[in-house]
């Protein structure tokens, strides 16, 4: 199987935002012409997640998918705040191939249970996101407001049981920061012997990044956001919708000087390099 | 310009990437679940995610069956992807045992000898030496090309003939595509497979407008 290189998309009403530990989002452009350099520059799939969905109780990706669908050929995964039947079905008719679910199965496991039974595991994709605590790592939910004491490990265990397809692991306490993706989750995983494959997401940008993961762990795939989307600034279209969230940071053309300029390629390129992995031609 | 291509729609699969992946390659088709409407066009695709006896279930009960039945019997083409592909099958192991359309001769099993017994993701195509057909869907430049794949069961057919393309998932080798007189059929998403996935679809539209 080859490994992914997964661009997340981070949604709040039609912008592509950014935050750090999923917070102070900054608003950085119109989601569409993001995704379209990086169906050129070799993505292996999109993950969409609607960052607000779960607070305002409504996912509004589908609409971005199904334009988005007409020419961009990718897998598509998509999420936040889904916790219908209804909704899954929506969003898979919009031209998602997967959906990811997160609170929803914190709050109610059999939620987890009805998505596997009518859409099949494949279909499932199962958010964990993560805040260091001492030693250990526990589930958040709500887009990383609510805590819970959920351990990484043992809801891993329990979620894989019933037959998700893949898990997207991300670490709140890295995300935005391009600080690496913490290894130590990395570690725990890497003891579980996971069945299913799973996606890392949160903290690269620097390409050592992934060759340290790499060393401790197997996943499916990497979900990059800001290493990714601060280069394309001077490149992207401004959303037409209207103005929310915070543009500052765009309109005062602040670099964001922790990321260095890397495409997709120079990641596949690196990763290759080093390890015997595979990427898809 | 009436549609030359039905979309089966019963509620299984990504159907409208499907719809914009052949708008790309020039084919315009129509989605729909209404017998009438698919009479009217040269060809179908059954596209399908999840699972077979759920599948073969919508399908009766749409009276759908009747129709891909009747294509089949005047030789008009059918496309199956991934489970579409599972279906033109006698019989699948999923769950209770099931029977399938039976158009082809064979079965579909589960991967087994696998931990991740899940194939999501990419994978190459090596295409097969039955592939030399002049009217394949798949050209020689898309050998070893890599395609998207999501599924955890393959196709075995009994005539090893009507390969098309073979895969590997693990350290098993698998069936990824194949072709009979009327049928066209892939395990992968050539509508998610990128540029290469749209050369298939291209194809299609030269035989279907051939």
């Amino acid at each position: 199987m080859n490994l992914r290189i997964i661009p997340k998309i981070d949604i709040k009403n039609r912008n592509l935002v950014k935050g750090i530990h999923l917070e102070g989002l900054r608003s950085l452009g119109n989601p569409r012409s993001f995704v379209e350099i990086y169906y050129s520059d070799g993505a292996d799939e999109i993950i969409y997640h609607d960052v607000v969905a779960s607070l305002y109780e409504r996912n509004n990706a589908a609409e971005l998918i199904k334009d988005a669908s007409k020419n961009i050929f990718l897998p598509m995964t998509v999420g936040g705040g889904i916790n219908k039947l209804k909704e899954v079905e929506k969003i898979l008719r919009s031209g998602a191939d997967r959906v990811f679910i997160n609170t929803a199965v914190l709050n109610n496991f059999s939620f987890l249970k009805d998505c596997i039974k009518n859409f099949g595991s494949s279909t499932i994709v199962l958010s964990v996101e993560v805040v260091k605590d001492k030693h250990d790592f526990y589930c958040r939910k709500d887009f990383g407001r609510e805590s819970t004491d959920i351990k990484l490990e043992s809801w891993l265990k329990k979620t894989e049981e019933v037959g998700v397809g893949e898990f997207l692991i991300t670490s709140i306490d890295r995300d935005g920061t391009g600080n690496g993706f913490d290894i130590d989750i990395a570690k725990k995983i890497s003891k579980l012997k996971l069945k299913t494959p799973f996606i890392l997401n949160g903290g690269f940008s620097k390409l050592e990044h992934f060759s340290e993961v790499l060393k401790v762990c197997r996943p499916s795939g990497f979900a990059i956001g800001s290493m990714l989307h601060y280069n394309q600034l001077d490149k992207v279209s401004e959303s037409s919708s209207e103005l929310e969230g915070n543009f500052d940071f765009k309109s005062k053309k602040i670099s964001f000087k922790d990321f260095k300029k890397f495409s997709i390629s120079d990641i596949k390129n690196h990763i290759k390099k080093k390890f015997k992995l595979q990427f898809r031609n | 310009m009436e549609p030359k291509i039905s979309i089966i729609d019963y509620g299984m699969g990504n159907i409208y990437s499907i719809k914009c992946a052949l708008k790309e390659a020039g084919l315009k088709s129509i989605l729909t679940n209404s017998s009438n409407e698919i009479k009217k066009t040269q060809a179908i695709i059954l596209p399908g995610v999840g699972a077979f006896p759920e599948a073969m279930q919508r399908l009766k009960k749409s009276k759908i069956i009747d129709v891909i039945e009747d294509f089949h019997y005047k030789n008009k083409l059918i496309i199956g992807i991934c489970l579409g592909m599972q279906l033109f099958f006698e019989k699948s192991s999923e769950i209770s045992k099931s029977s399938g359309l039976s158009l082809i001769k064979g079965r579909v099993e589960k991967f087994k000898q696998n931990k991740k017994s899940m194939h999501v993701g990419w994978s190459q195509i090596e295409l097969a030496k039955s592939n030399n057909s002049k009217k394949t869907s798949l050209k020689n430049d898309l050998n070893k090309k890599s395609m998207y794949f999501i599924h955890s069961y393959h196709c075995v057919p009994d005539d090893k003939n009507l390969i098309t393309s073979n895969s590997v998932f693990g350290n098993k080798k698998f069936v990824s595509s194949l072709r009979t007189k009327n049928i066209i059929a892939f395990q992968f998403h050539p509508e998610k497979s990128g540029i290469n996935g749209i050369k298939v679809y291209k194809e299609i539209s030269k035989i279907i407008n051939s």
